[in-house]
Order: C-alpha cells, then structure tokens, then sequence
C-alpha cells in the first residue's frame, strides 16, 4: 500500500466536485419527458367531445396483465355518448397490474385508447390506482362538449370515422386562425 | 370403423356405401351428406348454413367441395352440405384440392363484401363463425373498394330479438329454424337477388303483399332465443345481452334449467360473480340443442334488488320483520316448531320447484324433526286421485322403463289430456312437432281451442267442456274410432298435464283408458321440482323412496336406516296442501313451513291467507318477498339454482344434475338450512349438502327400489253441477310467459308474452252481446276479471282465460279450471287488463 493511496481515493471526488450536477430533484423538480413517452392511458374525445371509445373490450382482450376492465353500454338517441349503437359504460385500468407494454393502444379499433406523458403512477392506496373513466378521459378542448349530446359531426358514425381527421384539421386550423 | 383399414376389399355393410374423401376411403350410411362423413375423418369443411338439426339448405355456399361420381367430375364445385353419398363417389376437400380451397376463399370473399366492418361493436365478435372462418381461410385484404349496402339498424323484431341485416350471410338458418323446428314462421327471406334479406312483415319496406310472410306480426315466438344462439354472424342478437360482455369475459359452467320440468341442458355464462346469459346445452336426448325463452331469458330473479339475503324474525316488540342473524332465527324457529310439534302439529308446503335433494331435506325434516307426514308439494290445484295416479303410474320410473323423449319421437300416436305442450313443456312440443313432421306422429289434443300448439303440431283437437274430459276419454272407443285405434298401436302415448287434477275422474279414466287400449302414460307437471319432490317423499302419502305411509314392515325398515327408535315415524295419512291449510284455518295445525309458495296458485289464494294468519307460527323459506313473507314470523333465505347444487328429475324421472355455477355466494340450499334447523331442534337429518341428502335417499331408495305400484285409480267425486243463468264453464291454464314469481324483471322476456285476450265461441258472445275486441270480464261472489274479448272457434257457454296474465284468475275469481263462473260484456272504460 503506496503512500498516497488514501488520497487517491479522494481524486474522484474532487474532481466530480466542479462537474455540471446531473442529479434530478424528483419530485421537489419536475422534469418532463421526451414528448412521445408513453405512460398513462388516456381516452380520447371525437373533435365534438364524444367518445371515440366504443366499449369493444378489445383493450382488455389484448392486455397480457389482465390490468383492463370493460363494459359495454347502449346509445340511445336521448343519451348519446359516441357515435354509432356502442359506448364504453365503465372503463377500468389497474396500474397495479399495468406493464405499460402498449398493446392495448394497438388493439384499439378506434384510437381511443393512446398514452400520455404523466407517469406519476404511485401511491400508498389500491384503490387510488384503479383509474376510472372519469380518470382516463381527456380533457374537453375548446369546441367539445360534455357527452352525452347528439352527434354534432355528421348523421351517422361513418361521418366520424370517415371525415375525423380532416374536421379535426378544420378545427386545429380555426383555432389557429383564431389565435393569430 | 368408419375408416377403411388396410385391407384391398373392405366389407361394406348393408344400406352403406364406400367412398373417398381426400385420398382416404371411407364407409358411410346411405344418405348421410357429405359434410358429416367428412367430419367424422376429421376434415372439418368451413360452413354457414349447415345445421345438422335443420333440413339441408345449401343457402350460404361456403362448402365447396369438388366431387367425382362413377369417375366423372361434376363440373363445378359442390356444395358439400347438400350432396349425399354415393358409391365409388371421390370427393376433394380444400385439403387436397386446390380448386375446392379456392372456391371456397371466394365465396368467403363475397360473403364479405357487405358485411360491414363492425367487429368492435358487435355481440358476436370473439365467438362469431364467419369471424373465425374469415381469419381462417379469408384473405387478409379485401379488393371490394365501393360503398358497402347498408340498411338501417338494429331493427327490434321482437323485444328480445334485434336483427342487423347488414351482417347476415343469408345462411337462413333463423328462417328454417323458426319454420321447421318451432313451427313460428314470423322471419323469412325477403326480396330477391342482392337486397335479398331477412325480415319478418314490419321490417319489410315494399308494399307487397306476396312478400309478406305472416298478418303484420313482430317475431313472437317462444323459441326465438335460439335464432340467436344458432345465428353464425351477428345479424341476430340479444336486447338482453346486448353490449353486456365479451366471449373472453365470461366463465361458462354447465347448467339445467329450473324453470320447467323438461329438464333442459343449459350453458350458463357469468361474469364478476353476475350471470350474464344463458344458451342452451346440448343433450341429444332431452333439449337437442334448442331451449324456451323462458329458460334462456329469465335469469335475473337470482339478482332481484328485492332479494331476501339474511334471516328475518317478526319482533315481538312491534310485529315488524327485522333482520336477524342466523343463530336467533333458528333459535326462534326451532323453539316454535318444538312448541307446534306437541300441541296440535306442523305443516309443509314445500312447493313445487325443490331439488331432488331438497325435496328429501323437507320430507325427512318433516317425519323425523316434526313427526308428522302433513307434507305435500303441490302448491297448485290437486287431488288425491292425483296423488293415487303418481303413485301408481309414475313414482319411479326413469327413461328406461317408462316413457322418454325418443318414445314420443318414435310414437306413432300421442294424446295430450288437459296439457298444453307449448305452455307447459316447451321442448316435449319441441318434439311432438318433430316426430309429427318428420314421421307423421299423430298427435291429439283434447282442450277448448285449436291452441297454437295444435296447429303446430298438425295435431287434431277434440274438443268438450272444460271438466268433461274424463267423459271424452270414456268415450273414445264409441265416438272416436281411430284415435282408439291409433292408441292401440304399439308405441302410443298419452301425456297428461297437471291440469288434469282439476278434473274429477281424469287421472282415473286415463289410466283406464291406457289399461283397455296399452298406450302408455306419462305425466308431464310444469315445475321442475314436482316429479322429484314425489319420488323424495314430499307427499302425504309417500315417504321417500316410494315408501307408502301404510306399509308398516318398509317404515321401520325406514326407520332403522334413519336411527330412529321403532315406531318413531308417523303412521298417519298426512294432509294435502288444502287440506293442511283447511287444518290451519281452523286451529287444528299450530304452525305452517312454506317452502317458496305463491298464495295465489293454490286452489284457493283467500283460504291461504286465512290459514298462514290463523297459523300461530309461520317460518317461510324463501328468496324473494311474498305474500307469505308479510304473514311469516320468521323468514329464512336460501339459494337460487345458481348458487347451489343439486338434481332435477324431469317429467321422464331422468336425473339431471348440476353443479354450483356462482360459488362463494353464502347463500345456502334447503337441505343446508333444513339440517341446521334439525340440530337446533336435536334431530340429525345428515343432508349438510345436497351430495350427503343425495347420497342418504339413494340408501333409503335401495329400500324399497322406489317403483310404481301399479295398481289402478278410483275416481274421485265427480258430482257436476249445473250451469245457472248467466254462467258458463271457466277454461284455464298458465303460459309459458306470464307474471310468474322467477320471471320479474324481465322486460325482454315480458315482450313476446301471448296477448292476454278472453276466448269465447261467436255464439256465446253474441247471447251475451259481447263483441270481438271489447273488454269482456267473468266474475264469482270473490271478483271479477277484464280481458278484451277474442271470438274462437271452441265449444258454447265455455270461456278460456290465460291462468297468470295478467293476473292470477285463482286470487281474482277464487275459481280454476271447470267452473261455472259467470260472463258479461263489461263497460269499454272498464281496464282492459
């Protein structure tokens, strides 16, 4: 054992010492993620604020981890929640059980199911990480409505699915316009 | 067998022929289609239409197959579920024949290009045919890039039936079966050509008569569920079940039917501890593959919001039934009966829906913990001929030695007597229609109308008087030669219904009748529990195992088997139902155990009534809240047949067993609750469950060998009375769908009920001034009854009203089947019922 071994030691302390600090200070400082991490679920709305979710369960069918809960419900013309005969009534994920592996967005038929950022998915409470509709549904963006309302787009779902992108577009642009 | 072994020269035998299916050859009886030879060498050909219950259609093309007979091809492909066998035929599958998978990828292609994409959305998805078939054999794009037909949808063509005509293959596996196999032809093909589609009278847009199939009526039938179950894309689909769950979702668990004494083989599907639907099971011997609506709709009395779930006891503070736990209750209750027992006795009514085994829990329960043989299940009309025919011609008997469902399939004569198979038994007209159709059985009714189900089951009607049937049957040899004939035939039947007990004479002049002639008799109740309550012993003069409350040498038999001191069981003839209650009415019964008993069934609501309040204690043992609960000092619940299990003995005495389908539920069978309550009162019944009830009565069975004796019925008092001015005879019975106590909730189910009508012939209405479609009402000193007024071809001075819809006529005119009640037109304000 050389003399200055002790010292030594202490070479790579001193000299991290004047390096930039990499350390977060999660959670007193949030860092946000890369804009396409995929955490939570969320549901997502036609541009009108009803729900592309149409309670097929193919989500649940999907999902390795048994962590989807699905049940289907019936439109009526009084009380419509997505175009077309079919909505999601109850819609459950347990973030117990969720691997956030993403099959369950590939499985969605209508891109209702994708992922956000936020993946603060932590607590000390079972039932707080069973996320329920009301949890998972996004938020209504200027121009939506709460459902259940009429179809607002067209007369039938076909007008949804076949026009939905394009009178998303018209809609971004607008409110674009209505920025500038 | 079926497969040819090695050998150059097989012998093939007589009536079979000899061909090969992709290289392979095969033996196979003369007439068999080519689609099921196929299959049993384990070549499945992909299929729509075929149904091996229904006749051959060829509607939907998807089994092509390329066939050679005597070495020629035939020129084109061949639909495989059409072509029977033959000699020296080579036939191709899409396994060896490149042509056949071809073609059959095209038709799949077709079949496709109007069905719409709505897989997510659809009931059927996850266990459709034409989904799997297109993953299987499709391709995985489609070439079709124009607009798709589309019609509007759902349409509601009963209230449990929705059809999605976009979806459906044309397979007409829904039309065939509502022509062939339930005789409802309300749904047929319409149009021609690519709109061609299936539609009943309102959904068909044209105004053109000769494409309307039936007089503007929605699907009423009472077999519609099974379009839905045997539909192979989702154009047929459940109101009930619609959007409910997934295939993946549900744990399926086999099941039988409580709602009838068919016995039917069910599948149960739950999900999260709820049942979500039934279908039927597949039992070729009893229900085929076919059930009722009633069996497959209504389910949800078991989740009634109403449900009794924990003990009550009526304080003795304020007279209100509060809950209790379960050690006061039978505390309570054994106190009470111990009390009951040595003053003047108790009585059970054990109705008629019990298990097997639960059925035995109450009969033993009664002889050892109450000492008393006053045990009846009949909470119905009845009487002791009734009781005499049971014991004589039919306590006992089982498939083998009596008669079955393949009996009256091969019958070349049936006679129905006071039974109405359609309402009563659903699939023993399943089968009379079957065998009359495919075998030209005859059948025959005796009634007051050309019931549905005579029509049906191209049956002839003999009419008479309601209460004259015993004299029809007398008299079947003097005005009725060939039907005396035809019953003389070997292999004839005559199945009685339970309104037979209503009749004075009946059961004796059928069993006289089957004594002259050597047709076979057979007794067909509608509960489920009836057939099995009388071979456990839940009779007055019966204990179990067949065992006669007089045969002294079986009884201590009995009772050494049971360890009970000599002399213990009691040797008195118990008491009816009506008679029990007449017992209790007057003081002479202290305390009465209603085992799920409606008031209003029994031959006299009122007098229930009075006796359950003259009774100084009654304990019901129930699931749901009735007029019996309100009168009851102590209330127990127990388990609906989904959550226990247990046996059934159907009308044929065939055991059908069945296991705990929602486990875990806590509720407890009767033969669990009975034990219990015979330890608080000291006495063993060893029937914890109903395996241990079950396998205690098959020791006490090994007795006696449980066995009709045989001997012939007297008849009961028949003394007639006279029509008086203004009166007419009463015709009644219960359908299928009515207010019954297992059928609340059921909106769907509720929807093709049979219009609630009152039935009288032209000539009578019109001596009453009663005109077709007013309201008509019959009344006795008790009440009176509205209907609309329906003019029928039946005999004068009769009226037919339906027993239970909308109300029970017993609670309403305190009258049944053959009285005089009397008939008048009522005001059109009057409610219409």
């Amino acid at each position: 054992m050389g003399m200055f071994d002790p010292i030594k030691g202490f070479g790579v302390t001193f000299s991290t010492m004047f390096k930039k600090v990499v350390t977060e200070q999660y959670p007193e400082e949030f860092h946000p993620t890369a804009p396409r991490y995929r955490a939570r679920h969320q549901l997502n709305r036609h541009p009108d604020g009803l729900e592309k979710c149409v309670g097929c369960e193919l989500c649940a069918w999907a999902c390795p981890a048994d962590a989807i809960f699905v049940e289907g419900g019936d439109n009526t013309e009084e009380e419509r929640y997505s175009p077309g005969e079919r909505y999601g009534k109850d819609y459950q994920i347990n973030y117990l059980r969720c691997i956030g592996c993403g099959l369950c967005v590939e499985a969605c038929p209508t891109r209702s199911l994708t992922m956000i950022n936020f993946y603060e998915l932590a607590d000390d409470d079972r039932r707080k990480l069973i996320y329920t509709k009301e949890d998972l549904m996004a938020p209504l963006l200027p121009g939506m409505e709460e459902p259940p309302h009429p179809m607002r787009l067209g007369d039938d779902e076909q007008d949804y699915y076949t026009y939905g992108p394009e009178l998303e577009r018209d809609r971004s642009g607008k409110d674009e316009e209505a920025l500038q | 067998m079926t497969i040819a072994p090695e050998e150059q020269q097989t012998q093939v035998p007589e009536g079979h022929v000899k061909l090969t299916i992709d290289g392979q050859e095969v033996i196979a009886p003369e007439g068999e289609l080519v689609i099921r030879t196929a299959e049993r060498i384990g070549t499945v050909i992909p299929r729509f239409c075929d149904h091996p219950l229904l006749d051959p259609a060829g509607a939907c093309r998807q089994c092509l197959v390329e066939v050679e007979v005597n070495g020629r091809a035939m020129p084109k492909p061949q639909a495989s579920c059409t072509i029977a066998v033959a000699d020296g035929m080579v036939v191709q599958t899409q396994k060896s024949s490149e042509v056949a998978n071809k073609a059959q990828e095209g038709v799949m292609e077709l079949l496709l290009i109007n069905h719409p994409l709505d897989c997510p959305i659809c009931d059927k998805g996850g266990e459709c045919p034409l989904q799997n078939q297109a993953m299987a054999h499709g391709r995985a794009t489609s070439r079709f890039v124009d607009t798709k037909r589309t019609f509007p949808k759902p349409l509601s063509i009963s209230s449990q039936v929705l059809l999605d005509r976009e979806r459906c293959v044309q397979c007409q596996r829904c039309t065939r079966f509502s022509e062939q196999i339930a005789g409802d032809p309300f749904i047929e093909m319409l149009e021609r050509g690519p709109s061609q589609q299936v539609g009943t009278a309102e959904t068909s847009d044209i105004v053109d008569s000769a494409s309307h199939t039936s007089a503007g009526e929605p699907f009423q039938s009472y077999f519609s569920g099974n379009t839905i179950q045997i539909c192979p894309v989702g154009a047929l689909t459940s109101a009930e079940y619609r959007f409910r769950s997934r295939p993946f979702d549900l744990v399926s668990a086999p099941s039988v039917c409580e709602h009838c004494a068919a016995g039917c083989a069910q599948r149960t599907d739950f999900r999260r501890g709820k049942v979500m639907r039934r279908l039927a099971g597949e039992d070729p011997e009893v229900n085929e593959e076919w059930d009722c609506d009633k069996g497959r709709f209504a389910f949800r009395y078991a989740a009634a919001r109403d449900r009794i779930r924990k003990p009550l006891v009526r304080d003795s503070g304020d007279g209100v039934l509060r809950e209790a736990s379960w050690t006061e209750a039978l505390r309570v209750t054994s106190e009470a009966l111990l009390g009951a027992r040595a003053g003047a006795g108790v009585g059970v009514l054990s109705g008629g829906r019990l298990t097997v085994e639960d059925a035995y829990a109450y009969a033993k329960f009664a002889r050892v913990a109450l000492g008393t043989n006053d045990i009846d299940f009949r909470a119905r009309a009845h009487s002791d001929e009734e009781l005499e025919f049971l014991t004589g011609r039919v306590l006992g008997t089982s498939p083998g030695s009596a008669v079955s469902y393949a009996d009256i399939e091969k019958a070349p004569a049936v006679l129905c007597v006071a039974f109405e198979p359609e309402e009563e038994s659903p699939i023993v007209f399943l089968r009379l229609r079957k065998s009359a159709r495919d075998r030209g059985t005859r059948v025959f009714h005796i009634g007051q109308w050309a019931t549905p189900a005579v029509r049906k089951t191209f049956g002839e009607l003999l009419t008479c008087a309601p209460g004259a049937e015993a004299a029809v049957l007398d008299g079947i040899a003097e005005h009725a030669s060939d039907l005396d004939e035809a019953l003389r035939t070997d292999g004839a039947l005559v199945l009685v219904g339970e309104r037979a007990a209503e009749v004075p004479g009946l059961f004796a002049a059928v069993d006289s009748l089957v004594r002259r002639t050597g047709a076979r008799a057979a007794w067909v109740p509608r509960r489920a529990g009836e057939r099995g309550s009388l071979d456990a012993g839940a009779a007055p003069t019966l204990l179990p195992g067949g065992i006669r409350y007089d045969d002294e040498r079986a009884r201590n038999e009995l009772e050494s088997l049971w360890g009970l001191e000599g002399g213990a069981l009691p040797a008195r003839r118990g008491r009816d139902t009506a008679g029990m209650l007449a017992a209790a009415a007057r003081g002479e019964l202290d305390a009465l155990v209603v085992g799920g008993v409606d008031p209003d069934d029994l031959p006299d609501p009122e007098g229930a009534l009075r006796a359950l309040r003259a009774a100084g204690f009654v304990l019901s043992i129930e699931m749901r809240p009735s007029p019996v609960t309100e009168l009851a000092d102590v209330v127990l619940p127990i388990a609906p047949a989904d959550e226990k299990s247990g046996s059934y003995l159907n009308w044929e005495g065939r055991s059908r067993g069945f296991e705990v389908t929602l486990a875990g539920t806590g509720a407890l069978p009767d033969c669990r609750l009975l034990d219990t309550l015979a330890v608080e009162m000291d006495v063993d019944l060893f029937t914890q469950t109903p395996a241990a009830a079950a396998a205690d009565l098959a020791k006490v069975c090994e007795l006696r060998g449980s066995t009709a004796t045989g001997q012939p019925v007297e008849a009961g008092s028949s003394a007639r009375r006279e029509l008086g001015t203004g009166q007419v005879w009463l015709a009644t019975w219960r359908e299928l769908i009515d207010n019954a106590s297992l059928q609340v909730d059921e909106p769907y189910l509720a929807g093709t009920a049979r219009r609630a009508v009152l039935r009288l012939s032209p000539a009578t209405a019109q001596r009453f001034g009663i005109e077709r479609g007013k309201p008509a009402s019959v009344h006795t000193e008790l009440g009176t009854l509205t209907l609309p007024a329906e003019l029928t071809d039946m005999p004068d001075d009769v009226v037919w009203v339906p027993a239970r819809s909308p109300v029970s006529v017993r609670s309403a005119l305190g009258a049944g089947h053959g009285a005089a009640v009397g008939l008048a037109a009522a005001s059109t304000e009057g409610d219409r019922g």
